[in-house]
C-alpha cells in the first residue's frame, strides 16, 4: 500500500519555513526535490519563494563595494617590504 | 603547503570582496582599508598554513573576521540583542509582496532591486548587531555555506542558524522601515496570514 500523502497544508509550511535554508543552497537534495515539486504545485508558496529569491539578489548586488585602486598598490608595496619565506 | 610567492595572484583578486565586507564591519572606508591591509598582511604571513585546493575567499573571510574582531569591535560596541522575537515568517514578504508588480503591472523581476537604493539596502546591513550582521554577510551576500561560515567564525553551525535567522528577519523589517518611510508602502499594523 502505498504511504499517505503529507496534506497540502503541512507540505505549505514546510516549504515556506525552508525558504530561506534552499535559497542558501542548504538542503539536501531530497528534500530540494520535495520542496520543488510542491512549489510547482502551489502557486500560493511559489510566489514568496520568489520574492525571497529576488530579495536575496537585491542584498547581494547592493553590497558591493568597488576597493579603492590606492589599496591595492598600498597592500602590495606592503607585501614587498615582508621578508620572504 | 603554499607557496607565498603565489599569495599576491591567488589572493589579490578576493579584494573587492574582503573590502566590501570590511566596509559593512567597519561602516567606515578608512578602517575598512586598514582592516583589509591588515588581513592581507597576516594572509601573507600565514600562507604556509593554508591548505591548497581548499576555499582560499574563506580562509581569508576567517583572517578578517578575526582581525575585525581583536582590533575594532572594542571601539564600536553595539547591543547585540534587540526585541527581535516579534518578527513574524515572510514579514517583508506579507507587507511587500505583489506590490510594484500590482501597481504598475511588469514583472516581478527587479522590483526590489527598484524599491530599495545601494545606500539604503548598505544601510540596514549596517545596522544590524554585528553578530548577525557577519553572518548575514556572509552567508547572503558572499554566498559561504553554513558550515563555512561556522569555520570563519568559529561558532557551532547551530549558532550560525540562529543567528541567520534573526539577522535576516531583523534585515526585513529594517528595510520594510525604508519601504514605509517613501510611502512605497502603507504601515500594516496586521496583515493577513
Amino acid at each position: 500500500m502505498a504511504p499517505e500523502p503529507t496534506p497540502l497544508k503541512a507540505q505549505c509550511d514546510e516549504a515556506l519555513h525552508e525558504i530561506y535554508h534552499l535559497l542558501s543552497g542548504e538542503l539536501d537534495n531530497a528534500k530540494r526535490q520535495q520542496i520543488a515539486v510542491h512549489l510547482d504545485e502551489c502557486a500560493p508558496c511559489a510566489e514568496p519563494y520568489d520574492f525571497y529569491a529576488e530579495l536575496r539578489r537585491c542584498v547581494q548586488q547592493r553590497c558591493q563595494d568597488q576597493a579603492p585602486p590606492e589599496l591595492l598598490a598600498r597592500i602590495k608595496a606592503a607585501l614587498n617590504h615582508e621578508p620572504h619565506a | 603547503m603554499a607557496d607565498q610567492a603565489k599569495f599576491a595572484d591567488l589572493a589579490m583578486e578576493h579584494m573587492s570582496s574582503l573590502y566590501s565586507g570590511a566596509m559593512r564591519m567597519t561602516r567606515n572606508p578608512a578602517d575598512a582599508e586598514d582592516l583589509v591591509q591588515e588581513t592581507y598582511l597576516k594572509a601573507y604571513r600565514g600562507f604556509g598554513g593554508f591548505e591548497e585546493g581548499t576555499n582560499l575567499k574563506a580562509w581569508l573571510y576567517r583572517i578578517l573576521t578575526n582581525t575585525y574582531i581583536n582590533t575594532y569591535r572594542a571601539k564600536q560596541r553595539r547591543p547585540d540583542e534587540t526585541d527581535l522575537d516579534e518578527i513574524e515568517d515572510l514579514y517583508l514578504y506579507r507587507r511587500l509582496g505583489g506590490l510594484e508588480a500590482a501597481r504598475t503591472g511588469r514583472s516581478a523581476e527587479d522590483e526590489l532591486m527598484d524599491l530599495f537604493t545601494e545606500a539604503e539596502v548598505k544601510d540596514a546591513v549596517e545596522k544590524l548587531p554585528e553578530n548577525f550582521r557577519m553572518a548575514v554577510l556572509l552567508a547572503d551576500v558572499e554566498g559561504f555555506s553554513y558550515k563555512e561560515i561556522a569555520e570563519i567564525m568559529n561558532i557551532p553551525i547551530g549558532t550560525v542558524m540562529s543567528r541567520l535567522h534573526r539577522g535576516r528577519k531583523q534585515l526585513e523589517k529594517l528595510l520594510y522601515d525604508f519601504a514605509v518611510s517613501h510611502r512605497l508602502a502603507e504601515p500594516v499594523a496586521d496583515p493577513a496570514p
